[in-house]
């Protein structure tokens, strides 16, 4: 029987362990893939305090060992289901774990355009991280699609490695900040694409040209060898939409202090409904949801 | 069995020639998802006698990452008999490598 089960190893869950074990509550992790969430994706971080520039990689192995060297528990098992009770059970493709709270820290992983063959041509053309794969298209004529600061930051990243940048955006208008756009505009190798919407990839075993349909339904063809989809994240909460509160989104419905609206069951980071999702809110709801599980524990001692 | 590195020179006797199957694990110093997966791979290579695992850095080796059409990384690619049999993009958990490399 645990005191405390985190579902998730990205930056919020692990920051809710330290705290839980600092407090010597009995604390398991459960995470299906690897420890560091989205971060990992990240080459540079340079908006965490006093840490400038430490790569994604060693700021979540960093955090990992901490947590690991505080006697925490972690699991590599992918979550099915929760159950609430007086005992909560944890259920994994595993197995199954008793504890008297659960934090969920499901985070968010990015959204697809949800096009034909958008699967099977990742990694042949279609990317979601511009500067993991940016480098493959260097002097290749390559599309973003998206508008917010993510999509806005891909493209100017790209416009120094690419030969011709597309930008496709299905407003007229931009979501991501103003000086990221005047920085893009004075680039000469890049060419917006408004009110488009991606509606066909084409090619055999790569990429080739993609089909934009315009606001009119007129399609037009690009020859790109390269598209990188900056279309936003999305949370991944179906699982426990029987048990916890969910917005229209999926995002789990909380408030500062963390409390869903089953007692004992918390959430914290991106599965948050929340304003700004940042490794530094991220790691400042794991410190708030342990503190109110911890609470939560200690009061029904 | 460790985990060896290879290169364009040695690429088509590693690989191509050997008699069980090899992946091919494609990655970058800087690429951290990459880096997630190397300790996975060590595991399975520390595990398993019938599988060859080897390495291939596409920042020294471009020219085998063309080849391959390599355009995104983490990349394995499993031969078997000098061909490639499976293709898998991006971090993925061990037993969803072991069931990529199959028996």
């Amino acid at each position: 029987m645990y005191d405390i089960i985190i579902v998730g190893a990205g930056p919020s869950g692990l920051t809710a362990a330290i705290y839980g074990r600092r407090a010597n509550k009995k604390v398991l992790v459960l995470e299906a893939l690897s420890y560091g969430g989205q971060i990992i994706n990240t080459l540079k971080i340079e908006n965490y305090p006093a840490a400038p520039n430490i790569s994604g990689f060693d700021f979540a192995t960093t955090l990992y060992n901490q947590v690991k060297d505080l006697g925490t528990d972690i699991k590599f098992e992918k979550v099915i289901e929760i159950k609430d009770g007086i005992e909560k059970e944890v259920i994994t493709t595993k197995g199954s774990y008793k504890s008297k709270t659960i934090i969920l820290a499901t985070g968010c992983e990015n959204r697809k355009l949800g096009i034909d063959r958008e699967e099977e041509l990742i990694g042949r053309g279609v990317s979601y991280c511009a500067t993991c794969d940016g480098g493959f298209y260097k002097d290749k004529d390559v599309a973003v699609v998206g508008g917010g600061n993510t999509a806005l930051e891909d493209a100017l990243y790209l416009c120094d490695v690419a030969n011709k940048v597309y930008l496709i955006h299905r407003r007229d208008e931009f979501r991501g900040e103003e000086g990221l756009v005047d920085k893009l505009k004075e680039k000469n190798n890049i060419e917006f694409v408004y009110n488009s919407n991606v509606t066909k990839l084409n090619g055999d075993d790569k990429l080739s040209s993609v089909i934009v349909t315009d606001k009119e339904g007129n399609d037009k063809e690009i020859m790109i060898s390269g598209l990188f989809i900056a279309v936003g994240k999305i949370p991944e909460n179906e699982n426990f939409r029987k048990l916890i509160n969910l917005d229209d989104s999926g995002y789990i419905i909380a408030p500062e202090n963390c409390h869903t609206n089953v007692e004992g069951i918390f959430v914290c980071g991106d599965a948050r409904v929340k304003e700004v999702r940042q490794l530094v809110t991220a790691a400042s709801d794991g410190a708030i949801s342990a503190t109110e599980a911890i609470r939560y524990i200690n009061e029904r001692k | 069995m460790g985990i060896v590195n290879v290169k364009k020179d040695n690429f088509e006797d590693v690989v191509l020639k050997s008699k069980e199957k090899v992946l091919v694990d494609f990655n970058a110093d800087w690429c951290g998802p990459c880096r997630m997966l190397r300790p996975i791979l060590d595991e399975i290579a520390s595990e398993r006698s019938n599988v060859k695992i080897v390495s291939i850095n596409i920042d020294d080796e471009e020219d085998l990452a063309m080849k391959y059409g390599v355009s995104s990384i983490p990349c394995l690619v499993l031969f078997d008999g000098g061909k490639e049999v499976n293709r898998s993009v991006g971090l993925i958990p061990k037993d969803a490598v072991i069931e990529f490399i199959g028996e």
